[in-house]
């Protein structure tokens, strides 16, 4: 007999998943890109933790526009990377990094302040868990599946086959 | 290539959702500028930048200082001399908190053209801190047993004078009338009489007179008198301002010194004109708690926010002032109350109004204190189209009745609960640790302003401009004609307080109305 086709199988839900982290980058990136007074400052002004230094100094005149614009960018690229569905392995490499650097910025430790945080975390935050996910994906490219790079991979498939 | 259906879907179904994406925030973004350029055309506000003083050029202006207590050492620091001591605590606070910006904040400090050449201080440790502190090998500062001897001496130009409020006016007039220049401490004077006669050696004399209100150079309250210039709050009805401290330290229980004692203090010298009373370092180290040297609330805290508030609206002196309050949360031998109500009323006073003419007119201003309670009370000042709250920052709320707003209030583009202007000057800066009194002096923007993004103390820029005056002329931010309201005021709220009654000013004659059989200065004087 043979097996009925799952309706709904791990790939569907990790392309998803893509999907909506990719979506989640790429609007945080573009209400950055048309807001001309966003500023990560206060955040990286305001760092908590062992690396609090190292954001404190981002903020020094000259550099923090550097950071902003980096930023904006690196999220849009992850935004891009994920929602589109190619060049997903290098978005979610992108997405661990930014998501590291977020976490450490105001990491969710008992005996820091949690200052520009929304919601109750001991350890464990939204920022870290959307961190284990990008892994995920990065181990679970889904784009050859539902992605541009079916689009892509299918020229390529038809070029071998007419190698043959 | 045999591309089907569904490799189309699966394949592009990313660039919809990008697009959607982009939309949405590109939209949002655009229509947020576009909201708020709005309401910004409509406000028209102009964050008013600090205006360029000329030079101190030339030779240094030689300056003696009257008065080394807790003021007087803030003034040395402000004009770039710290003791020893200063800078070794504030090297040791920085080990502990790298976020510590005090002594950082000095060391930036741009030089004044200045020498300080005299001290004069009743008390031995003070006079010789400033000597030890101050002096260097072209320098030796001298110290004077009076202010009569420095003034005489012909080696200062200018004084400054941070000593208890009894003695304020005495050493300003002999100064003016020497030719010296003069930068005195709020309150401007002690007593009424002496406040006229103040007055006329200021407009006699060529030397200048500064009235310590350095919270006149705090870059909001440039921008705040645009808006309220401009009509941006309507008639405003009413003024609330408060203080609100709960520590010794703001309740003036000042800590005595180990080494102060009979030897040490010249105890005739720090009493001057007040009552011959035996040695008593509680009066000397705590002098703001007797009215005998000091005014209490309505000399010391409620002058800072008059003048806060003159310096915004230019109300001048109200037309009647009636106080009252008590003793309640520092019952320790005072006699100034440490709770205080304060209600002027200025009827006559408009900012103009949005409404038919002839609606509105008056205004009254509350001052309301309390030496028991820290919870930070904003000032707010209340007009028909909004609030604004006045400190380092500002905030203004459009009012949910306004006329002048009406239309951008039913069209949803502003809302009651949503600030129309936020100026924040030192929003970028990351804020260092303050004491519980340094912070309640910071928020009313009486500490520190900021210029081009970094933080200026205001007392530095409040005496820059007085010693630039004095090099170079031009107008002073604080002179006699402020200085005179700022004390009638103050001594107007003593007398109500003192007398259960309310008090008048006739301003057609600027004297405070008299009332039959009472002598205002005695009153205000007496310890009763």
């Amino acid at each position: 007999m043979a097996k009925t086709k799952k309706m709904w199988g791990l790939k569907d839900s990790v392309a998803l998943m893509r999907i909506f982290i990719g979506w989640h980058f790429l609007y945080e990136g573009i209400i950055k890109l048309y807001n001309p007074d966003w500023t990560s400052f206060g955040y990286l002004a305001s760092a908590q933790g062992p690396l609090k230094s190292v954001f404190t100094a981002l903020t020094s005149e000259g550099v923090v526009g550097w950071v902003d614009g980096l930023n904006m960018a690196a999220l849009i690229v992850v935004g891009l990377t994920l929602t589109l569905g190619i060049f997903e392995k290098l978005g979610a490499i992108v997405g661990i990094g930014l998501l590291a650097l977020y976490y450490l910025a105001h990491p969710p430790f008992p005996w820091l302040m949690q200052v520009n945080v929304e919601g109750s975390y001991w350890f464990i935050n939204k920022n870290l868990i959307e961190l284990v996910a990008c892994i995920i994906i990065y181990q679970l490219p889904t784009g050859n599946y539902f992605g541009l790079r079916r689009v892509f991979n299918k020229n390529k498939e038809e070029i071998k086959i007419e190698n043959l | 290539m045999k591309w089907t259906r569904r490799d189309m879907i699966k394949g592009l179904a990313g660039l919809p959702i990008v697009g959607g994406i982009w939309w949405a925030g590109a939209s949002k973004g655009l229509m947020t500028n576009k909201e708020r350029s709005e309401i910004l055309e409509q406000l028209n506000i102009k964050p008013s930048l600090s205006s360029a003083l000329p030079s101190i050029g030339g030779k240094p202006i030689r300056v003696g200082i009257v008065g080394f207590g807790i003021r007087g050492e803030q003034l040395c620091k402000s004009l770039g001399f710290a003791t020893k001591e200063w800078l070794q605590n504030m090297e040791k606070a920085v080990e502990k908190n790298p976020k510590h910006t005090a002594l950082k904040d000095f060391q930036a400090q741009d030089k004044l053209n200045i020498n300080l050449v005299a001290v004069c201080d009743a008390f031995d440790v003070r006079a010789e801190n400033v000597i030890a502190s101050f002096s260097t090998k072209e320098n030796t500062v001298k110290r004077y047993k009076t202010h009569q001897e420095m003034i005489r001496s012909g080696n200062v130009d200018a004084i400054i004078i941070a000593t208890p409020d009894h003695w304020h006016a005495p050493m300003a007039i002999d100064a003016l009338e020497n030719g010296v220049h003069v930068y005195v401490e709020k309150p401007m004077t002690h007593t009424i009489e002496e406040t006229y006669r103040l007055r006329e050696a200021a407009e006699k004399s060529s030397a200048l007179l500064m009235v310590g209100h350095q919270h006149r150079q705090t870059l909001s309250f440039k921008t705040a008198q645009d808006i309220v210039k401009k009509g941006t709050l309507g008639h405003v009805s009413m003024i609330q301002t408060n203080t609100n401290r709960n520590d010794d330290n703001g309740a003036w229980n000042y800590s005595i010194h180990e080494e102060a004692n009979e030897q040490t203090i010249d105890w005739d010298l720090f009493l001057g004109s007040a009552p011959k009373v035996p040695f008593n370092k509680n009066h000397f180290f705590r002098w703001r708690k007797w009215w005998a040297y000091g005014s209490g609330l309505s000399g010391d805290l409620l002058t800072h926010d008059y003048d806060r508030l003159n310096c915004v609206m230019n109300m001048g002196i109200p037309d009647s002032i009636t106080a009252s309050g008590g003793i309640y949360t520092h019952i320790d031998g005072r006699n100034v109350p440490d709770v205080l109500q304060v209600n002027m009323e200025f009827p006559n006073f408009s900012t103009g109004s949005s409404q038919e003419k002839g609606k509105e007119k008056g205004m009254t201003f509350i001052y309301s204190a309390t030496l028991g309670n820290g919870f930070s009370r904003p000032t707010l000042l209340m007009g028909h189209d909004a609030t604004m709250e006045l400190g380092n920052k500002l905030t203004i709320w459009p009012d949910s009745r306004s006329t002048k707003y009406e239309t951008m209030l039913k069209s949803n583009k502003m809302r009651p609960s949503n600030p129309i202007f936020q100026y924040d000057p030192g929003a970028n800066i990351p804020d260092a640790i303050s004491s519980a009194t340094s912070q309640y002096f910071a928020d009313k923007g009486l500490m520190w302003t900021y210029i081009n993004g970094s933080r200026v103390d205001s007392t530095f820029l409040h005496l820059r401009e007085w010693l630039s005056g004095i090099k170079n002329g031009g107008e002073l931010s604080c002179g006699i004609k402020e200085g005179f309201e700022e004390a009638i005021s103050a001594h107007m709220t003593g007398l109500s307080y003192k007398l259960g009654r309310r008090i008048d000013w006739d301003s057609s004659n600027q004297v405070i109305k008299p009332i039959e059989g009472i002598n205002f200065d005695e009153v205000l004087l007496s310890n009763a």
